[in-house]
């Protein structure tokens, strides 16, 4: 998830999204952040200097936005991102279980990422899969029907890719 | 090429409409076959892509390109049965179909027309398999009019839009040039928000039309906040012009020419499905500078939120949209007057946008004669929980939730007994089972503490415990106040506290009383919509279920079993001795020879459960 290429074209990346779509102004605020985040994998300190800097906007505001909204996160997340769904739907087929077992095999609590920056596990409210939960997202792909005990195989996957 | 006036999008109409002649259940059997595939996000993560394109290799295999076509299409509902596949004209309906069924749907059904017996759905109470959609339990007491097009049309194909009559509302209302009838129709129809409130949307509309200013706004609320609920989603990614549409009729109707649909990040796919929906009308000038050679403008844009609950409150969703904290303001001078940057603005659910085209073509009369006496037309709603057919269903005002959860849902799975619906997410409340028989509609639900909400309902059974619920819903409000005012950020967390002291089994007869006393006050003192109806889950619980809280705090017990703490877990004279759970035990708890009665150390178990779901013999239970 977090960003690969150097900083420098980052910003540039930035700068040519603000001009392209006239962004240049406070209005424009969280457009701007969801893009530099996209970018950035997170939105560091510097990230949003350079953002108030541009907008025109006080450093406190943007501060403010970011922390007020759960999507902009400040710290950088892990190689994988692990959502596990707690939305009602999968909250009353034990989602919460699920939840637990990631803690356990991962030794992390949920909102936070593995030392070695291999995982991030967070929680999400409804994917829209509710027929299929409990439902866990990882990266891109949806695992449906996630019983607590399959946990550590569906991580193992992971494992693997990684340390090849 | 732009769309220049009405009388060729009538006639664009009229020479579309071919495309949709096939799916029609009584139309002609001939040689061509489309298989309508379920493209939502729920059966896509259920590898319906996978499915669709193996159908594709298949059909181009046996060279059958020119007779066979294979679109993807909007939620079916039946999500517990996905993925979907549809065959028309010999109306066939499929179910559970995996990519490696491509091969045999092929060869089988098209090629030798021959209907595959194991992939239709299998009705439990008769033991028989069903071919026809319509002849299926849970679409019998259905009618579609927000998901019409869902299961009908390719959502990515404009031309299947428009044969499906799409913006003949939009081209109805700028010929008539008469926004006041488009509002009169709105209120003769008694369409009401379908985004929670129920306010009557044609009373909306009027009074953004009668305020003078140089610029107005129409928004579409499309953050689905209530988690476990995913109607908006389904109709954005399975009819996104119906919204769009919409969006433009409002707009002509309150004299605005600039849309934003507010959507949640959390929907990638609905966002793509948009973002083409609208290149696709300004490509046809059915959004634009003069739509349709009217001199009418509108134009849309998407703005993005990003995971804050609040924002779906309309005022906080304009906060939000100007690029500001989502915090909500005092509606002391409605958004019809002064709302997005100061200027009159008329909000929406995304539902309640895809009710307009079909009101402006049929008539208010039509969609009055819809419903019950005060509540018109129909709700979608998303079934989820402990329910068999979880999905998405669509059904008249008045109709029993009894209908809804047993002829619809197909009842409670496992053999277990119903006890209560959730609707309304975190700001309604439960309907026990001595209400079952009520019909579903505004009024009566908040009669009896709980309320219509966006449409989520969740379903409970036996197993789940009504006061841990409440506290679920109560962690969520807490995490999600925005924290301006008092009465919601610190009241909610005391309620948060005191729930969780109850299921921990540190409860007293007297936190019972304050839970009600405060909620009372957080009701009434609250700033916004989230605070005022924050404490609705506590009430209702408290309501119907006092003997469960009872329980927790006078006998220290969890009736349903779920509340850890409450709970001993322990091995019955059942245990053959086979060690697993021994081994399984993350905190090695349990002891016992090979072939012998194991036994559970309490002061150490942590009550993870895991031994029980690994017995064999099932002689672990819990008391
Ligand atoms: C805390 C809170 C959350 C809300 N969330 C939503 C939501 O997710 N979607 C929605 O359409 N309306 C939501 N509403 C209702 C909106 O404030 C508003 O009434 C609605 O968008 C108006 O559209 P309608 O009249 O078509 O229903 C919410 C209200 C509150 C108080
Ligand atoms: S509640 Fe988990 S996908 Fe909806």
């Amino acid at each position: 998830m977090a960003c690969k290429c150097d900083n420098e074209v980052c910003y540039a990346e930035l700068d040519k999204f603000i001009a392209e779509g006239h962004y240049d102004d406070p209005d424009s605020l969280i457009q701007v952040l969801h893009h530099a985040q996209h970018l950035f994998g997170y939105l560091p300190r510097e990230v949003q200097i350079y953002v108030a800097k541009k907008l025109d906007i006080p450093i406190a505001k943007v501060y403010g936005v970011v922390t007020f909204y759960t999507f902009f996160s400040e710290t950088p997340r892990g190689e994988n991102v692990i959502q596990v769904c707690l939305g009602t739907g999968c909250f009353v087929k034990g989602a919460a279980k699920v939840m637990e077992s990631f803690e356990n095999e991962l030794k992390i609590k949920q909102g936070e990422t593995t030392e070695d920056m291999q995982f991030t596990l967070s929680a999400v409210r409804c994917v829209g899969a509710c027929a299929l939960a409990p439902v866990v997202m990882i990266n891109d792909k949806v695992y449906t029907h996630v019983d607590p005990s399959s946990v550590k195989r569906i991580l193992e996957k992971y494992l693997i890719s990684a340390a090849s | 090429m732009k769309i220049d006036s009405i009388s060729k999008l009538r006639e664009i109409y009229e020479e579309k409409l071919p495309l949709l002649a096939l799916r029609q259940a009584e139309a002609n059997v001939g040689k061509e076959r489309v298989l309508m595939v379920c493209g939502s996000a729920g059966c896509l993560s259920a590898s319906a892509q996978e499915l669709i394109d193996q159908l594709n290799e298949e059909i181009k295999a046996h060279n059958l390109e020119d007779l066979v076509s294979v679109e993807i299409t909007g939620c079916f509902g039946l999500c517990a049965e996905g993925p979907i596949i549809r065959v028309f004209p010999d109306d066939t309906f499929y179910v559970r179909v995996k990519p490696e069924d491509a091969k045999r749907i092929v060869e089988t059904h098209l090629m030798q027309g021959k209907v595959i017996d194991e992939l239709l759905y299998l009705n439990v109470d008769t033991n028989d398999r069903v071919m026809r959609m319509e002849d299926i339990p849970f679409y019998k007491k259905q009618f579609k009019i927000a998901l019409r097009n869902c299961g009908i049309i390719n959502p990515l194909k404009i031309d299947e839009t428009l044969a499906a009559q799409g913006y003949l509302g939009l081209a109805k209302v700028l010929e008539e040039n008469d926004p006041e009838k488009v509002c009169q129709t709105l209120i003769a129809s008694g369409l009401r928000g379908r985004g929670g409130g129920g306010f009557p949307t044609g009373l909306k509309w009027d009074a953004t039309r009668k305020s003078v200013a140089d610029q107005k706004y129409v928004i579409c609320n499309a953050d689905e906040g209530d988690p476990g609920a995913f109607m908006d989603r389904s109709v954005l990614e399975g009819d996104p012009h119906s919204v769009l549409e919409a969006m433009a009729i409002c707009g002509f109707a309150i004299g605005a020419n600039q849309g934003f649909i507010y959507i949640r990040a959390e929907y990638p796919l609905a966002i793509s499905r948009l973002e083409i929906a609208i290149g696709q009308a300004r490509e046809l000038g059915l959004l634009g500078k003069n739509i349709l050679g009217t001199g009418f403008d509108f134009d849309i844009e998407l703005r993005y939120g990003a995971g804050a609950f609040v924002c779906g409150e309309e005022t906080a969703l304009m906060r939000s949209i100007e690029g500001k904290r989502g915090e909500p303001f005092n509606k002391k001078v409605f958004p019809s007057e002064k709302g997005l940057w100061g200027k009159p603005t008329c909000t929406n659910n995304v539902e309640t946008f895809a009710n307009i085209n079909p009101i402006i073509l049929k008539g208010a009369e039509w969609f009055s004669s819809i419903g019950s006496e005060k509540s018109k037309g129909t709700k979608v709603f998303a079934l989820g929980g402990k329910i068999n057919n979880v999905g998405l269903v669509e059904v008249p005002m008045g109709t029993t939730l009894r209908e809804i959860i047993y002829e619809i849902g197909g009842g409670i799975p496992n053999g277990h007994e119903f006890k209560a619906a959730q609707t309304g997410g975190p700001s309604g409340g439960v309907i026990p089972a001595s209400q079952l028989d009520i019909p579903v509609e505004y009024d009566t639900l908040i009669s009896i503490g709980s309320m219509m909400g966006s449409g989520g309902m969740i379903v409970l059974d036996d197993t789940d415990c009504m006061v841990d619920i409440a506290k679920f819903y109560l962690e969520f409000t807490c995490e999600e106040s925005c924290g301006k005012c008092t009465p919601c950020r610190i009241g909610t967390t005391r309620l948060h506290e005191i729930l969780e002291k109850i299921t921990t089994g540190k409860g007293t007869l007297e936190d019972l009383e304050v839970l009600e006393n405060l909620s009372n006050v957080i009701k009434d003192a609250s700033l916004c919509g989230l605070g005022k109806t924050a404490p609705n889950p506590v009430l209702s619980t408290l309501k119907y279920y006092m003997d469960e809280y009872r329980a927790h705090v006078v006998d220290k017990k969890c009736p349903a079993g779920v509340c850890k703490d409450l709970l001993e877990v322990v091995i019955t004279d059942k245990c053959i001795g086979c060690t697993k759970c021994a081994r399984t035990c993350p905190v090695g708890c349990i002891s016992g020879n090979v072939k012998e009665k194991h036994v559970i150390d309490q002061t150490k178990c942590i009550k993870c459960q895991a031994c029980i779901a690994q017995c064999p013999v099932q002689a672990i239970v819990t008391e």
